[in-house]
């Protein structure tokens, strides 16, 4: 799950973690006095979008009094973000983040994140900042500076001063980092952040430290244990058919191709995608209907699919493992009679009761083509789409 | 001969009397798993299935010298289950619990380093000797004794290979799901390991998909040590990145992970990479020495 920045700055704050002062708008009315409230001679709007690349995009401005204010916040809110990290519909503004700006001597890139291969926290740091971490990755691997943590142990105090070192802070910085560090370490533990981004991280011209901007990704496996963190979800960031499928269980992710996939399980919903691509079709959706799939969650995953007026031809893939082949059939059936389908369907059932379910769909009334093997069933689709397309 | 697991392996199950743990361990019974009993804290001593219930693992591993475990306990309770099935020494841990918490995880994996016990799992089908013992939600009737070893990233793939791989006539020696999550115990290397080093395998199928690099290494590996053919489907060509194709690993960030960079380090490994998940079994048959 993304935070938004404001809200991954809430975190910081409490943490101990400096940031500059600054206040979130919702509401252009607001604005009024804030500038007051917050003191300093300039300031920075930021649209609070879950993506990155906001400056580029015309998402951060800034102002200098309350006018250029109060321009910035009514073209930011209530528009739709666009920038190389969303699709071309952008992302909805619906508050700004309105701070202090700070006098910056230096930018640094500070990141942790878990490592898969080394099964731990990495500390990722950079004395390139405000560049992304893929591009000084690729531009100079070399300038990229890593720690990886112990989770028995935790972090260290050494490591921390590995990095302050070797980041070319200096006398005060130093403890100040060090502090910084372990601050961000307790609260990606303690919230179960999957990533903690700083970028920048500036020094400023008073040799302070202080986090510029904040990204923090939680570990949607453990929200359970975090209902307050879990409260913070923005589900209007969202795509509202990936939103709809969670709610049944399903889990979709909408792609732009014309043939739509019902499948059972990930991987096989991922070949199922390849396979449509190899016989010359384009996958419309990723669609796993889980382990346990029942009649009433295929018709929803049916009505989810339509949902998408790029839908041109559906292929629906089952493995019956312990989900039988036959219920499946009956719940594709039940689907489609209650639900107006108007394009070509073609189901491949094996494994479990999956002659028995062939079986019911080919003595049903309903244009159900059905198919023997995972080849016959793509070569099918795609040519339905052919056909139908003229 | 197989791996990791044979007729004689005693298991044990915990979450033994919860629905999931009930209903897998009857199917387990069933095809034959010498399941010796189970764990469910504050039900030690009842019957469950005509067999004991143990309140922990280390009473269930004296009574029964059970070796093996299958954990069908929920996600919150999952990684204090595989510490304290290692705790107790069990050899092979199978967790099925799917959602658990990366921190947990990392916990979990740097206490096993130094144990004797090995993890398979979590979010995982499991592991299965066919007509020998089954450990795991796999469907068993489909699987067929035989000369192939199969190691997975993802469940209803795997189900695809067993079946393509019976259908053809080569039957399985071992097969083993790893799971989809991004930190998870056995992988691609210690599997084929174990299919290399195992008589009764004679060819080795393996099922990676985007995300990580597990695949990569592997590549390496069979380039160095495998003399056995291998042959490889990935999964996720046409995933975009950063898009989680379901399982938390599945994941291409930045420019890792992708369908394409382990296609190609297996093919320059020598594998045998087939390009439809259709051709699993034929690409299997079409490079078996007769």
């Amino acid at each position: 799950m993304h935070l938004h920045e404001y809200q991954a700055k809430q975190l910081f704050s409490e943490y101990g973690i400096p940031i500059p002062a600054g206040q979130l708008l919702v509401h252009s009315q607001e604005a009024d006095g804030l500038l007051r409230t917050l003191g300093g001679s300039a300031w920075v709007v930021k649209a609070q979008v879950h993506a990155g690349g906001r400056g580029k995009g015309g998402g951060v401005r800034r102002i200098v009094d309350e006018q250029e204010l109060r321009d910035a916040v009514d073209t930011m809110l209530g528009s739709r973000l666009i920038t190389r990290q969303t699709d071309t519909a952008g992302l909805p503004v619906n508050g700004v983040l309105v701070e202090q700006t700070v006098a910056v001597a230096r930018e640094i890139y500070l990141g942790m994140l878990v490592d898969r291969a080394q099964e731990r926290v990495a500390l990722i740091a950079s004395a390139a900042g405000g560049m992304d971490i893929e591009e000084i990755a690729a531009s100079n691997p070399g300038a990229i500076l890593r720690e990886i943590v112990n989770p028995v142990v935790g972090l260290q105090a050494y490591q921390c001063r590995n990095l302050a070192f070797a980041l070319g802070l200096e006398g005060k910085q130093i403890n100040a980092f060090s502090k910084l560090l372990t601050a961000a370490y307790r609260l990606m533990l303690e919230c179960d952040a999957s990533l903690l981004e700083i970028n920048p991280l500036v020094v400023t011209e008073s040799g302070e430290l202080i986090a510029l901007d904040a990204k923090v990704d939680l570990d949607d496996n453990a929200l359970f244990r975090h209902p307050q963190l879990a409260g913070m979800r923005d589900i209007r960031q969202e795509d509202v058919r990936e939103n709809a499928a969670q709610q049944h269980g399903l889990n979709y992710i909408r792609l732009h191709g014309n043939i739509a996939c019902m499948v059972n399980g990930a991987g096989l919903a991922m070949a199922t995608m390849d396979l449509i691509k190899l016989h010359g079709g384009m996958p419309a959706n990723f669609l796993d209907v889980g382990g346990a799939a029942t009649a009433e969650k295929v018709a929803e995953a049916f009505k989810l699919i339509l949902s998408d007026p790029q839908v041109e031809a559906i292929l629906v893939n089952i493995f019956g493992g312990i989900v039988r082949c036959d219920l499946i059939a009956e719940g594709i059936l039940q689907a489609i009679s209650e639900v107006d389908v108007a394009v070509p369907v073609v189901v491949r059932l094996e494994g479990t009761n999956a002659e028995a379910g062939l079986a019911l769909i080919e003595q049903s009334s309903l244009a159900v083509l059905t198919a023997s093997d995972l080849t016959e069933a793509a070569e099918k689709v795609v040519s339905s789409l052919q056909e139908g397309g003229g | 001969m197989s791996v990791l697991i044979d007729a004689g392996t005693r298991v044990i199950c915990q979450g033994f009397t919860g629905a999931q743990g009930t209903f897998h361990s009857r199917q387990a019974l069933d095809y034959g798993t010498r399941l010796v009993g189970g764990v469910t804290p504050g039900k030690g001593g009842q019957m469950h299935l005509d067999l004991p219930v143990f309140n922990t693992v280390a009473e269930a591993v004296i009574s029964t010298a059970a070796e093996a475990t299958m954990i069908y306990v929920p996600a919150a309770f999952a990684a204090d289950a595989i510490l304290e099935a290692a705790a107790a020494g069990i050899r092979l841990i199978v967790c099925i619990t799917e959602g658990i918490p990366v921190f947990d995880m990392l916990r979990v994996k740097a206490v096993l380093r130094d144990s004797g016990s090995l993890l398979i799992g979590p979010n995982c089908p499991g592991i299965i000797t066919p007509g020998a013992c089954k450990i795991g939600i796999m469907p068993g009737p489909m699987h067929t004794p035989g000369h192939i070893g199969i190691v997975s990233r993802s469940g209803t793939l795997t189900y695809e290979a067993v079946f393509q791989t019976s259908r053809c006539g080569l039957g399985q020696s071992t097969c083993i799901g790893m799971g989809g999550d991004p930190i998870h115990g056995i992988g691609f290397i210690e599997c084929l390991q174990l299919f290399e080093a195992d008589s009764d395998t004679h060819g080795i199928v393996m099922i990676g998909e985007i995300g990580g690099n597990d695949e990569e290494q592997a590549a390496v590996f069979i380039k160095q040590h495998v003399s056995k053919p291998v042959v490889a489907y990935i999964a996720g060509v046409t995933a975009p990145p950063g898009k989680r194709m379901g399982h938390a690993g599945a994941i291409i960030s930045g420019s890792q992970g992708t369908a394409e960079a382990k296609i190609h380090a297996l093919e320059s490994a020598g594998v045998k990479v087939v390009h439809s998940p259709a051709e699993i079994g034929s690409g299997m048959l079409s490079v078996m020495k007769p």
